[in-house]
Order: structure tokens, then C-alpha cells, then sequence
């Protein structure tokens, strides 16, 4: 074999590799370093951790699992119907569709942090909403969102803007989904008589599993890592797991706990992503000859 | 089973006229056939008819009901895609029982008449495939046989056997044609291939950007076409064409082409009489020009011309001339396989019964006028 | 008959876009009303009865701009091109080759960037904070960057090799027939035909950075970035120092977005799938 061969017989991999190490060590090391952070006190094996994350009063652990839960299991099945709606709402031809196309995913660029202060603006007594409320006759006092004691009203407020934020990408993954049906294959099922419903049932859906698997994968697992938009607004009076984390580290120096926390979003995540690879298979796609 | 009548139907995209102002008034029972050449508008007009474009202008009616604005499913309409259309997670069997499943038929019936449809197109060993496991052909029997397991009012195919084999193709055309005879629905064919038009239709509809040229029996669209353009895209090797001008002295019409004269029989004088002294065009096809010992005996009016053989195709069952008569090439088609020098003289005679007299302006024909009226954009 | 299918046909098309203008309004009203409180005196904004603020006043920006955001949007710039010079020297080589070759173990490799795609990046910095600190990189720029590369990177290759991809191999082999090498091949032909894409790459990874808020947290104290500014100093202070922040943070990004408008559905669909 000349060197020239050799030499491109190995230049992928060559060209793959500083990124692969760069990967691999950034990830695999915290890893690694935060099973030791939990586990360990002053070198020795400890449970220490577990113990105060489990027990202690200052703890809010498992109020940020339920919490957290609670907030995906609400926000994930809203945003999907919502991007499915829209999806199919720009499917159809009108007029000024790019324009609107635009403005509909323009939550794609916003910071969970950005987007927590808009919708404050919106929701805080002084804010758009109240004020709009008010203006109307409709209310007398305005609605308060925000404070320990309005804790369910904080949780709408979280619900609101994670629907508004980040259904865009839900929106733009079907969407994308939808365009590569190809508009030959939904006109025939109506040419054979097919009405919308059964359209959407025996065509769309099942040619769009894909893309929804893509798009709930996604969603769910950066579900699972809410903190800016729940920091925002509600601080710790409704607490996440990300949020947790973020407090232990940062406030009380617990990195110990801190890095559990993180392990414990590690291993939510790896768990929903198997579990969603499992369960949506497009068998045509799968199947070969 | 029903009559479709297409009033002054324009359709268009953005700045393009796909579909710029279409009369057709189709029989029940017919089949017809829109033939034109690629861009023309035929699928456009077929979508139209399908409901699955509104129409900008004009009315679709089915009998005497106006579905214009009707959508495609409430039109019982049935239709073979240009793209197939095949969906792609459903197995062929599937596929083709959709309508029926849609249309609420019997278990049994539907696994009936699938096995049909499979079986006249020859797919009946795929049925338990997906599509992406098909070659291009075979998913375009699978859109055939969708098309025909229900009875629709109206059976639309685009170009349903443009990716067959020869063979296959000459096969699947008698097979769609019997059966649109034996359950007689009103079938609209989409073909740019003119063979299958000729052989096929009831009634050919030649359209051309987005007009329809002419509509009449395939012989009278090959005998007696309308305008230049209907001349020119029917028939192989195409019409020759060349100017000419008109001289009517003393009842006698000459043909003034530059290369040479042609002495036209009396009959032409009531046409031609006020194109005295101007230009038209002149079309003559290449089986209606013989060379010496070539003319059949019943061929009567002949003019002869001579000209160098410039080019010969020999195609076994017919020989094409390229003849030069100075400035002009006369294509030339004798039926058998014949021998010619390039290089020498060929005397030929042009058939003056079949020679056809356009408008220099407007390209209509002068004979035949009265088949449709025509404008050409 | 006729009528009726007239009339549902038109009806159809109100409803589509009632829809649409909704849609809209849902996501663009939020955006607007920010703004606009971002800048509204504060008159304007306790008047219960001012819906729409009629006096403007940059006040709330350059009060915010004085309490440190002046300094946090430098950092944040700094950490942003940092991030895309080394995601970008690394991930390219990679993106192209993953386009360009075919070698063993392809399909499993890249799967594996795809995995490290979906894994949750914020987990990386609560561990990272006890090597930085090892390393002096605690509370530095540099070691947010670095812990910023690690997200940007798998989204680095995957869209770069599928804008190297849709570069035709004809192109890149035309040009070796004509006398240039692998790597001539790659500056003077493939390049300049993806440095398009390659922009908006580079403009979506900026964001992406620019956004990022728990890690950038965690790794520092002294030296915020912008949203780990805003999640700590802002958050103390009156509602509209906070219009102002977030005005702030998303001005850059709509801006940014805005130019790259034409990459956008198709790098998300790209970068999502
Ligand atoms: N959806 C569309 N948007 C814009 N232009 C279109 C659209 N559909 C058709 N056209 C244009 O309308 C004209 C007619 O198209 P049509 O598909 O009806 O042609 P056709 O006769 O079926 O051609 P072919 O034989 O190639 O299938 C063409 O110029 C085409 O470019
Ligand atoms: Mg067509």
C-alpha cells in the first residue's frame, strides 16, 4: 500500500478524533468526578449526601422531583398538540405564510431566562395582562402570579411561557416533518375520499412518527433541565432539579449534592430516551428488502 | 358514471398560466384523452377536475351539478398521480385497498377486488411489499390498481404507463382500455406519448400552453388537424412544412414554394381563392410523399419533385429520406427497408389529396377550419 | 349544492386565517409588550390605566447598563467567539469527514455525537467547577467557553456535515482532475460554496452560548456572563430594571436570527432530527 493511501485510510479518523477526545473527556470526566463528588466526604466513601438530600429540612429533593415531573408531564402534551395544530396550519397555502412563519418561531432564539422576564412583564400586577384585565371591567383586583402564597398561579405562569417558548421547536421539528410528506400523498388519500380526520389518522400521523419521535425526545430531555424560566419566576418556591442544583452549588456549596442532582438529570434523561426509542418504531422505514 | 363539462377554465400559478381558458364537454362513459406536449397544462387540468385545484376562472360541472368549489372526496372521482402517490407505510396491499376501506366496503369484498385490480397488473406477488421495495414501474401498476378497485364517476390518470416497459406498456393499454369499455366510466387519460392517444382514446384533446388546440376522433385529429401546431405534434416523423405562395391564373392554383411549383387540384380554389398572391404555410407528411415506384395505385393526384438524398434512417419496417430540394429538406417515409445512395437524385411525388393549407398568420388550417375555431396565443 | 360548497369553501379559508393571525398574536404580543415596558417611563408603567406606555425613557437600560450589564455583555461576547473558534476548529474537520469519506464505523460514530447531542449538558458543570478550580480556571471566560464548546460542539459537526454534504462530490473532484489537491480541493472549491451555511452555523452557535445560563452560573462568580448576570444581580432589583434585561438579552439573537432568517427552519430541522 503507498503512503498516500495509508495516509487517506486513516484521515477520518484522524479528523473525527480531537472532537471525539474533546467529547468524551468533557463529559466522561464530570461524570466520573461527580460520582465521586456524591459519594465521597474528605476522600472516603460517604453517604452523607444522600443522606442530607434525602432527609435534611433544607432539602427541597423531593419537591423537585414531583415538581419537575409534574411540570413536563403538563407542558410536553400541550406543546405538542400545539406544534401539531400549527404544523398543519402552515401545511395549507395563504397568503403571508413566510411572514408569519417568522414571527411563529421567533421564541427559537429566546433564553429560558430572556423568556421568563418577557412573560413577567405580561403577568405581574403592574404587567400587560392585569392591566389589560383591569381596563375591560373584567377584574377589580389584579390577578397576582407571583409569591410563595400564589404557588399554583406561579406554576400557571411557568406552564405559559414554556408553551410559549420552546413550542417553536416542536412547531418547526414537525413542521419539517410535515413539508417532507409530500403533498401528493395527503391530495390522493382525499382524491379516494378520505376526510380530514381520516387523512390525519392513515396518512399524516403514521408518516410523521418520525418527527414526532425527534420532537418529543427533544422536548422532554431539555424538559428535564428547566431552570431559567422557573428561576425567574418562581424562584425556589417551586423547585426543579436543575434548579436545585444550581442553588446547592452556587449558594450553599454543596457540590456533593449538587453533582447527585446531576447525575440524577443524567440518568432521567438516558432513561426517557431509551424509552422513547423503544417505543416509536416507523416499521417502514425499518424493514428491508 | 357521468358527463364532465369544463367551462372556460383558467388556472393560474403566480405569474404563470397554467390553464388559460379550457372548454371540453365530455360524454359519460367517454374516454378521452388530453395530449400535449410537456408544461401544457394537462395535470393542472386534471387537478382541476379532481377538485384539488380551485379553478381562477370558469366552472367544473358533473352532469348538470356544479362541483367548482366541491372538494375533491364529496366528487367520487378517482385518479392515477403523475408521482404515484403511493404512501410510503402502507404495503401495497394496503395501498390499493385504502378507497375501499374509506368507502366502508366488506372485508371480503375489499380482499376480492384487490386481488383483481393486483392480478390484471400483474403485482400480485408484491402485495405484501412496501413501496420503497418496488422498482418506478411497479409502483405505477400499484397506482393503476388503486385507481380502478372502486367504481368512481370519474377515472383521472396521469400518464399512468409512462415508466413501463415497451412490452408491458403495449399490454397494460389494451387491458385499461377493455376495462373502461366493460364498467364504462368517464375516463380522462393524461399522455404526452401519441401512440397511446391514437390507440386509446374515443376522442383525443390536443392542448398546447395551456389552450386546447383541437378535440376530435384520433383520425380526424391525424387526417384533418386544425392548426399548425396539431399537425406538427401528431404523427412521426413530424408534418413538413414549408411557405409557399399562392397564384390563381385562369382557375389554376400553383404553389409557389421557392425550391419548387406544385399545380393543386380545382378542389382547393374555394378555399384559396382570397389567398391569391399571399403566403401560407403548406404541411405534407412524410408517408404521403412516394418516391418513383413507391406511390400506391390509389394515389391519383401526385406532383413529382426531384432532390438529393442528404440522410437515410433505416429503421427496418420503414425508411426515412432526408431529401434537399435546394433550400429545403422534405422528409420522406417509404414502409419496408429500401436502399438509397447519399449523394443521389430521387424523384418524389407529393400526395395532393393529403396536403394541408395553414394561414401564414394565425396557423390555422384552411381546410379544416371548421373542426374547431381556434387562437393561438 | 352549489351555494353551500361556496360558501364552505370561503368559510374555510376565514378559519385558517383567524387561525394563523392568532398564532401570531399569541407569540408576538410578549415580544412587543417587553419592549415596550422595557422603555416605558415609570409613570407610565404603575398607571393602572396606561395599557400601551406613552413616554419612552432609555433610563431603565443605562441603569442596567451601570449596575454591571456593561461588563457582563462584553464576557458574554468573549465567551460566545471563544466557543465558536474552538467548536469550529474542531468540529469542522470532523463535519467534513463524516461528508466526504467513507470509513468503518461511520454510522456508530456519529450516532454517538448524536446521543451527545441529547445528553444534558448542564450536568458537566457542577463537576467541572472542582477541575477548574485545580486547573485556575474557575470563574474564568475561558473555562465557561470551554464547557460551552462541549455543547456546541456535536452541533457543530452534524451541521456542518450536512452542509459539506450537500456540496457536490463532482465539484470538489472536477477540481482534482484540474491540478489541485484533497486540501486545494477543500479551500478553493468546497469552502467558499458552504461559507453560507457555515455563517449561520457560526450565528446559531453565538446564540446558543449567549443563552446559556446554568453553566456560565455555576462557573462563575466575579466573571458573569450576561443571563448569569440578569439570574443574580437583576433579579433583586424593580420590575422594570428587569424589562430592560430581558430587552437586553434578546435584542442580539432577534438580530442575529433576523440576518440568518433563511438557515433557520432548515438548521433547526437539520440539527434537531
Ligand atoms: N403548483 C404550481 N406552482 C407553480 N407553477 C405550476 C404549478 N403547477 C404547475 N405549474 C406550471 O403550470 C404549467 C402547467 O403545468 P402542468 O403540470 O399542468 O403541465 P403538464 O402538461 O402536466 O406537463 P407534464 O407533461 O410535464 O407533466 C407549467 O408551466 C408549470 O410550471
Ligand atoms: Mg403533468
Amino acid at each position: 500500500m503507498s503512503k498516500v493511501s495509508v495516509m487517506e485510510k486513516y484521515l477520518p479518523y484522524i479528523l473525527i478524533a480531537p472532537s471525539l477526545a474533546y467529547l468524551l473527556f468533557f463529559i466522561g470526566y464530570p461524570l466520573a468526578q461527580g460520582l465521586y463528588l456524591a459519594f465521597t466526604e474528605n476522600g472516603a466513601f460517604s453517604l452523607e449526601n444522600i443522606e442530607y438530600l434525602l432527609n435534611s429540612p433544607f432539602s427541597k429533593f423531593w419537591e423537585a422531583l414531583t415538581d419537575t415531573f409534574l411540570l413536563v408531564l403538563v407542558i410536553i402534551p400541550i406543546q405538542v398538540a400545539i406544534a401539531l395544530g400549527l404544523a398543519m396550519l402552515f401545511n395549507m397555502k395563504f397568503w403571508g405564510r413566510n411572514t408569519a412563519l417568522y414571527l411563529v418561531i421567533l421564541p427559537l432564539t429566546i433564553s429560558d431566562v430572556a423568556a421568563g422576564l418577557i412573560w413577567y412583564s405580561m403577568l405581574s400586577t403592574n404587567g400587560f395582562f392585569n392591566k389589560l384585565l383591569m381596563n375591560i371591567g373584567l377584574i377589580k383586583e389584579p390577578i397576582y402570579f407571583f409569591g410563595y402564597e400564589y404557588r399554583p398561579m406561579e406554576f400557571l405562569a411557568i406552564v405559559l411561557t414554556e408553551v410559549w417558548r420552546a413550542t417553536a421547536i416542536v412547531f418547526v421539528i414537525l413542521f419539517a416533518g410535515l413539508q417532507m410528506i409530500s403533498q401528493d400523498h395527503i391530495e390522493a388519500a382525499e382524491v379516494f375520499g378520505a376526510n380530514v380526520w381520516q387523512r390525519l389518522r392513515y396518512i399524516v400521523f403514521p408518516m410523521l412518527k418520525p418527527s414526532l419521535q425527534a420532537a418529543l425526545i427533544i422536548r422532554t430531555l431539555f424538559a428535564f433541565q428547566i431552570f431559567g424560566v422557573v428561576w425567574v419566576l418562581a424562584g425556589r418556591d417551586i423547585p426543579v432539579l436543575a434548579g436545585e442544583a444550581y442553588y446547592e452549588q452556587v449558594q450553599l456549596r454543596h457540590t456533593g449534592v449538587a453533582a447527585i442532582y446531576a447525575l440524577i438529570i443524567a440518568a432521567i434523561s438516558v432513561t426517557i430516551g431509551y424509552i422513547y426509542i423503544k417505543l416509536f418504531r416507523a416499521q417502514y422505514l425499518e424493514e428491508g428488502g | 358514471m357521468v358527463d364532465v363539462h369544463l367551462k372556460g377554465i383558467v388556472k393560474r400559478f403566480g405569474k404563470t398560466i397554467a390553464v388559460n381558458g379550457i372548454d371540453l364537454d365530455i360524454r359519460d362513459g367517454e374516454f378521452i384523452v388530453l395530449l400535449g406536449p410537456s408544461g401544457c397544462g394537462k395535470t393542472t387540468t386534471l387537478r382541476v377536475i379532481a377538485g384539488l385545484e380551485k379553478p381562477d376562472e370558469g366552472r367544473v360541472l358533473f352532469g348538470d351539478r356544479d362541483v367548482t368549489y366541491l372538494p375533491p372526496r364529496e366528487r367520487n372521482v378517482s385518479m392515477v398521480f403523475q408521482s404515484y402517490a403511493i404512501w410510503p407505510h402502507m404495503k401495497v396491499y394496503d395501498n390499493i385497498a385504502f378507497p375501499l376501506k374509506i368507502k366502508k366496503f366488506p372485508k371480503e369484498e375489499i380482499d376480492k377486488r384487490v386481488k383483481w385490480a393486483a392480478e390484471l397488473l400483474q403485482i400480485s406477488e408484491l402485495l405484501d411489499r412496501y413501496p420503497h421495495q418496488l422498482s418506478g414501474g411497479q409502483r405505477q401498476r400499484v397506482a393503476v390498481a388503486r385507481a380502478i378497485v372502486v367504481e368512481p364517476d370519474v377515472l383521472l390518470m396521469d400518464e399512468p404507463l409512462s415508466n413501463l416497459d415497451a412490452l408491458l406498456r403495449v399490454k397494460m393499454r389494451s387491458e385499461l382500455k377493455k376495462l373502461q369499455r366493460r364498467i364504462k366510466v368517464t375516463t380522462i387519460y393524461v399522455t404526452h406519448d401519441q401512440v397511446e392517444a391514437m390507440t386509446m382514446g374515443d376522442r383525443i384533446a390536443v392542448m398546447n400552453k395551456g389552450k386546447i388546440q383541437q378535440v376530435g376522433r384520433p383520425d380526424e385529429i391525424y387526417l384533418k388537424p386544425a392548426n399548425v401546431f396539431v399537425a406538427g405534434f401528431v404523427g412521426t416523423p413530424q408534418m413538413n412544412f414549408f411557405d409557399a405562395t399562392v397564384e390563381i391564373r385562369d382557375n389554376e392554383i400553383i404553389l409557389d414554394a421557392s425550391d419548387f411549383k406544385v399545380r393543386l387540384p380545382r378542389d382547393y380554389l374555394p378555399v384559396l381563392q382570397e389567398y391569391n398572391g399571399k403566403t401560407v404555410i403548406v404541411g405534407i407528411r412524410p408517408e404521403h410523399i412516394y418516391p418513383e415506384g413507391h406511390a400506391p395505385t390509389t394515389a391519383k393526384k401526385l406532383s413529382w419533385i426531384e432532390g438529393t438524398v442528404d440522410f437515410v434512417e433505416a429503421l427496418g419496417s420503414d425508411t426515412i429520406l432526408h431529401l434537399n430540394t435546394g433550400s429545403m429538406i422534405l422528409v420522406v417515409k417509404i414502409s419496408g427497408s429500401h436502399h438509397y445512395e447519399i449523394g443521389s437524385k430521387v424523384k418524389v411525388a407529393l400526395d395532393l389529396s393529403n396536403i394541408h393549407v395553414f394561414d401564414k398568420e394565425s396557423q390555422v388550417s384552411l381546410l379544416y377550419k371548421r373542426q374547431r375555431e381556434v387562437q393561438l396565443s | 349544492m352549489e351555494e353551500s360548497s361556496i360558501v364552505k369553501y370561503y368559510l374555510r379559508k376565514i378559519i385558517v386565517a383567524g387561525l394563523v393571525i392568532l398564532a401570531v398574536l399569541w407569540v408576538i404580543t410578549p415580544f412587543v409588550i417587553s419592549i415596550l415596558y422595557a422603555f416605558a417611563s415609570k409613570t407610565d408603567y404603575y398607571s393602572p390605566n396606561i395599557l400601551i406606555p406613552l413616554h419612552y425613557t432609555l433610563e431603565h437600560i443605562q441603569k442596567l447598563l451601570d449596575l454591571g450589564a456593561t461588563r457582563a455583555i462584553i464576557n458574554s461576547v468573549i465567551v460566545a467567539v471563544i466557543t465558536i473558534i474552538i467548536s469550529f476548529a474542531l468540529g469542522l474537520p470532523a463535519g467534513y469527514a463524516f461528508a466526504k469519506f467513507v470509513f468503518r464505523g461511520k454510522d456508530s460514530l456519529k450516532l454517538l455525537i448524536i446521543g451527545l447531542r441529547m445528553f444534558p449538558i448542564l450536568v458537566i458543570a457542577v463537576p467541572l467547577v472542582t477541575l477548574y478550580i485545580r486547573l485556575g480556571l474557575n470563574d474564568t471566560l475561558l473555562g465557561v467557553a470551554l464547557a460551552h464548546t462541549a455543547m456546541a460542539l456535536p452541533f457543530v459537526i452534524i451541521i456542518s456535515s450536512s452542509i459539506f454534504a450537500g456540496v457536490p462530490k463532482e465539484l470538489e473532484e472536477a477540481a482534482m482532475i484540474f491540478g489541485l489537491d484533497r486540501k486545494g480541493a477543500f479551500f478553493r472549491i468546497t469552502m467558499p460554496l458552504a461559507l453560507p451555511g457555515l455563517t449561520a452555523a457560526a450565528i446559531f452557535t453565538f446564540i446558543m452560548s449567549w443563552n446559556e445560563v446554568f453553566i456560565a452560573s455555576v462557573l462563575t462568580l466575579t466573571n458573569r456572563t450576561l443571563p448569569a448576570f440578569i439570574l443574580t444581580s437583576a433579579m433583586a432589583a424593580p420590575d422594570f430594571i428587569k424589562f430592560a434585561a430581558g430587552f437586553i438579552m434578546i435584542f442580539p439573537a432577534m438580530v442575529f436570527v433576523f440576518i440568518a432568517r433563511k438557515y433557520l427552519i432548515t438548521m433547526w430541522g437539520i440539527t434537531l432530527k
